[in-house]
């Protein structure tokens, strides 16, 4: 074969003697399987002496090239050496794809290899390490919300909650290292208990896309991973230290690696963040400061036959809510919407107070895999958390200073996958999966937000896929739970008895005490769920993908059984008993163009949900403290419909503009009326300046535009207030209007020695100051959002 | 395969029976820091019996609505020597929440809000120990036959000193509405 190219080759280059020969190829070298750069890949042009290698982001440029046809060989240490053929016309892009063969092997069930599991059939998107360390002095949220049609449910500006398409809490599930997240998700004031600098890569799929770890992901998945690590004899790291100035905060992360070519690695990381209050363009944010810190340990081995790997990660913060935020009845709410600013704004501190959150997550995990035979691989995985998360709200007497809320999870999950030696044009993986999770909410003198239970799942699931040619590929996947959940449930009586629960439910009472009844509910679920999907390769540069999913999630226990004041949020709260699973049926197109010049995607859906659960207010309760409005969840029929788009167009070498625009519409069917906390339509757009030549100089400014949500529901309420006599209205619904904010990014590279790199980072966000209100943003009725701030990171790889 | 099956049933088996704990009741949590009842004891300084006005919401932010009710109507022109009272009736015995409030005296202040049509002025009679306001004692004057609302409201963590209920931050603890008649 080489020497037919060979031939080729030869036979052009006699012919174009006569041509200019002064184009140049370029383009990125990927992953097959998973899209990710290939750095240190060799292209060699067939027949000469020419070999260039691809640079860290997995780029090359072979230049003074002719208007022909060329032999390109292109190899990497873990895959397979592969020959392509390419015509150039002019300066010539083009990308190629090798199959990270061994690794691959290895990585299906060492490295939480979710990729082979993961759907191929739904476009995914990708931050990678480099992406992400942008946000290295922030958080999870907001690196993922810098993807189209990913936006964040915001408590402040240090609790941000990643929205899918329009869904968020337990209609988002995360991975975290080939681990399911049970980390208290429901709740919307949760952010994901993962530390973005632990993380070296985020994927993410807006649907059903990892049946292998769950079917109930109907907003979508998001997967994060720590760095690969290959078979070769090495000792790196990297160290990155950053400070900001909104916040007068901090943070440092460290991460080594040791690796031997015998297989054995190991990987050692720690990192620390400290930020004080946050300030808006006109005053300080009093109590919003946040502590943070994070450690993990990954131990491993790897060959063909068989590896296994250890993995133990700490994660715990401490984050102060806005002290202004922190209102008792419906009355203070309406003076802290009336006022314009925070009603307390106090000196510049470090220190958190009351209302505050501390969360702790430990997550430890043991996998292993062996070849055997004819059958494929068999992996076996087992893994253990356990969250602690308690709130602090202002109290008073002996209770002071302790928590109002305290929440156990502790969670164990042991799964048993196959993948089987299929041929070269399918792959069958099928698994088993049993989980134990429990609950435990210790007495801290304020009635249980969420009671004590045990939670048993068992999953079986099938994923297959076909590649009939080289435009076609067939997806199609299977899922079945089984949940049964034993709860112990303290009732207010007089709550038991208006839902006429004394008479549905007599059975499950245990006991009585004074005002409250114990009841012991037994819960049990069957879902299935599953998926279809093809890829169709239109030409070289277009290929368009289809899938369909059924998702099914079990109610959580907040929408079951919550029942009294949230605190937070200062509104009563009450969840239904008799809540069926939510059904979501999503169908997703997505049009995709690669190309060196002009790039894009365009990504339609239609996200139908029976039986969805959403919270809304229903009336006005007096008690002694005052009004609070009653929220109650309700089951209804939504549908979100929407479009995600991204594209990007190349001018030359050096300047690059980069569009996204999202547009979500969600809708109660039976209500007729928008639903709740929709993200408005919003674009993104920017343009990068990047030279190799200085240093790797990257200079980006972007401009973040987010309109005014003009659909939602009205859910604002009268009360009486006594001083002035009169009747008011809450306004607690109308969203906020648009606002516009233009960042800049940049940074530059210094090489210390052969082995290392300083590289600089220097960030304005919000560089105008401007004053503005976020609709996601929890806490938009109290104060503003973040005002301009200035940050720089410098980090080094060794 | 048989390997496979008889490998899945161990591993499960090991679970489920490291899982199967004995079934504890959680144990109950009475609400700390709730308070059920308010008691205004208003006496006049005529001598004569005492007006008592309560409220009293049992379930706290349960369904029931508070029951309110009021002893006998003021008379015109007589001073009331008046003092609050905080109680969560849900203990047995009840457990007196003034003691708490008076102990956090800096922490804490009730204000009277009289709604028009009502000719009464009320002003608080004991202090922090900043010298600041506290409330739990105050000097009622019912000035002439009037009707109309009073209302307590216990704020926590209030700016202190503060130009009353308006300025004053914090946090509603307690916020007690009742229509009173003088005579």
């Amino acid at each position: 074969m080489r020497i037919y190219f060979l031939v080729i080759l030869l036979f052009s280059s006699f012919l174009s003697l006569s041509q200019s020969c002064d184009y140049t190829l370029s383009g990125v070298l990927t992953d097959l399987h998973d899209g990710s750069v290939l750095e240190g890949a060799t292209l060699i042009v067939a027949g000469s002496e020419r070999f260039v290698v691809t640079d860290f982001e997995g780029k090359f440029i072979i230049s003074n090239l002719c208007n022909e046809t060329y032999s390109i060989q292109v190899s990497h240490p873990y895959c397979l050496t592969k020959g392509f053929s390419v015509t150039l016309s002019g300066d010539t892009f083009k990308s190629f794809e090798l199959e990270h063969h061994i690794e691959v092997l290895n990585e299906i069930s060492i490295d939480g290899r979710i990729i082979s599991s993961q759907s191929k059939t739904l476009k995914e998107n990708i931050l990678t390490k480099e992406e992400i360390e942008r946000f290295g002095s922030r958080s999870l949220g907001d690196a993922l919300a810098s993807l189209s049609g990913v936006s964040s449910l915001n408590t402040g500006n240090t609790v941000i909650k990643p929205m899918i398409n329009g869904l968020h809490s337990s209609r988002v599930v995360i991975i975290n290292n080939g681990v399911r997240m049970e980390d208290q998700e429901w709740g919307a004031e949760h952010a994901p208990n993962i530390d973005v600098n632990a993380v070296n890569k985020l994927t993410l799929i807006k649907g059903a896309g990892a049946l292998q770890y769950s079917g109930d992901g109907i907003g979508g998945v998001i997967i994060a991973e720590t760095a690969k690590v290959p078979f070769k004899d090495s000792l790196y790291g990297t160290t990155q230290f950053g400070g900001a100035s909104n916040g007068k905060g901090t943070f440092m992360t460290t991460e080594l690696t040791k690796s031997y070519e015998s297989g054995w690695y190991g990987t050692l990381q720690g990192s620390l963040k400290r930020f004080g209050d946050f300030e808006t363009a006109d005053y300080s944010l009093s109590n919003t400061g946040v502590n943070q810190g994070n450690a993990f340990l990954k131990v491993g081995f790897n060959s063909f036959d068989y590896g296994f790997e250890a993995f133990y990660s700490f994660f715990k913060n401490e984050i102060g809510i806005l002290k202004a935020s922190h209102v008792g009845s419906a009355q203070d709410l309406f003076r802290a919407i009336e006022s314009d600013r925070p009603l307390v704004i106090n000196e510049f501190t470090y220190d958190i107070i009351a209302p505050k959150q501390e969360v702790a997550h430990h997550l430890a995990r043991i996998k292993a895999y062996k070849r055997i035979g004819e059958l494929g691989k068999l992996s076996f995985q087992y893994d253990y958390q356990k969250n602690k998360r308690l709130e602090f709200d202002i109290r008073r007497g002996s209770d002071k200073g302790d928590a109002s809320l305290d929440l156990e999870l502790y969670t164990h999950t042991l799964r048993l996958d196959l993948d089987t030696n299929a041929t070269d044009k399918s792959n069958l993986k099928i698994g088993v999966m049993g989980s134990y999770q429990n609950n435990i909410a210790p007495n801290t003198g304020v009635r249980r937000l969420i009671p004590d239970y045990d939670k048993y799942d068992f999953g079986a699931y099938l994923i297959g896929d076909y590649r009939s040619s080289d435009q076609w590929l067939f997806e199609i996947g299977a899922r079945f739970d089984h949940t049964q959940m034993d709860v112990f449930k303290y009732y207010r009586t007089s709550f038991w008895e208006s839902r006429n629960y004394d008479q549905l439910f007599a059975e499950l009472v245990v006991e009585e005490f004074g005002n409250q009844i114990l009841t012991n509910p037994k819960l049990n679920f069957q879902n299935g769920s599953g998926t279809f999907g093809i890829v169709h390769n239109l030409d070289e540069k277009h290929k368009l993908f289809f899938n369909y999913s059924l998702t099914s999630r079990i109610p959580n226990p907040s929408e079951l059984f919550s029942e009294g004041l949230h605190h937070s949020a200062s509104r009563i709260e009450l969840g239904d008993l008799t809540f069926n699973p939510e059904i979501g049926r999503k169908l997703s197109f997505t049009l995709e163009r690669k190309e060196e010049r002009f790039s894009y995607s365009i990504n339609p859906y239609l996200n139908n949900i029976l039986d969805f659960i959403v919270i809304e207010p229903i009336t006005s309760n007096s008690t002694i403290r005052g009004t609070f409005q009653v929220w109650e969840y309700r089951q209804t029929n939504a549908q979100l419909l929407g479009v995600d788009f991204d594209a990007s167009y190349v001018f030359n070498k050096a300047l690059q503009f980069n569009h996204q625009a999202s547009i979500v519409k969600g809708f109660d069917k039976i209500q007729e009326e928008a639903l709740i906390n929709m993200p408005p339509v919003n674009t993104t757009n920017e343009i990068v300046y990047y030279s190799s030549k200085i240093k790797n100089l990257r200079l980006a400014l972007q401009s973040e535009y987010v309109f005014r949500q003009n659909e939602f529901p009205n859910t604002d309420f009268p009360i009486y207030i006594p001083e002035t006599e009169t009747h008011e209205i809450v306004e607690v619904s109308s969203p906020p209007p648009a606002y516009h904010l233009l960042n800049f990014n940049s940074s530059i590279d210094f090489n210390f020695s052969e082995q290392s790199t300083l590289t600089v980072g220097f960030q304005i966000t919000n560089m105008l100051n401007t004053s503005y209100r976020n609709y996601l943003n929890r806490l938009r009725l109290f104060a503003d959002d973040l005002g301009r701030n200035f940050s720089v990171n410098i980090k080094l790889n060794y | 395969m048989k390997n496979l099956y008889f490998l899945a049933t161990v591993l499960f088996t090991l679970l489920l029976a490291s899982c199967s704990k004995d079934n504890e009741t959680p144990e109950v949590v009475n609400e700390e820091e709730l308070i059920t009842t308010l008691t205004v004891t208003l006496v006049p300084d005529t001598g004569g019996s005492s007006i008592v006005l309560t409220t009293r919401d049992l379930d706290g932010d349960g369904p029931n609505e508070p029951e309110i009710t009021i002893s006998s109507n003021l008379t015109a022109g007589v001073t009331y020597n008046g003092t609050i009272e905080l109680l969560d009736e849900t203990k047995s015995p009840a457990e007196d929440i003034t003691e708490e409030v008076e102990e956090e005296a800096d922490e804490h202040q009730f204000f009277y809000t009289i709604g028009s049509g009502l000719d009464v002025t009320a002003t608080a009679t004991n202090l922090d120990s900043e010298g600041n306001l506290l409330g739990t004692e105050f000097e009622l004057t019912a000035n002439t036959a009037s009707n109309g609302s009073l209302t307590f409201t216990l704020r926590h963590e209030p700016t202190k000193p503060n130009q009353g209920l308006s300025s004053a931050g914090g946090e509603t603890d307690i916020a007690a509405t009742f229509s009173v008649i003088v005579e």
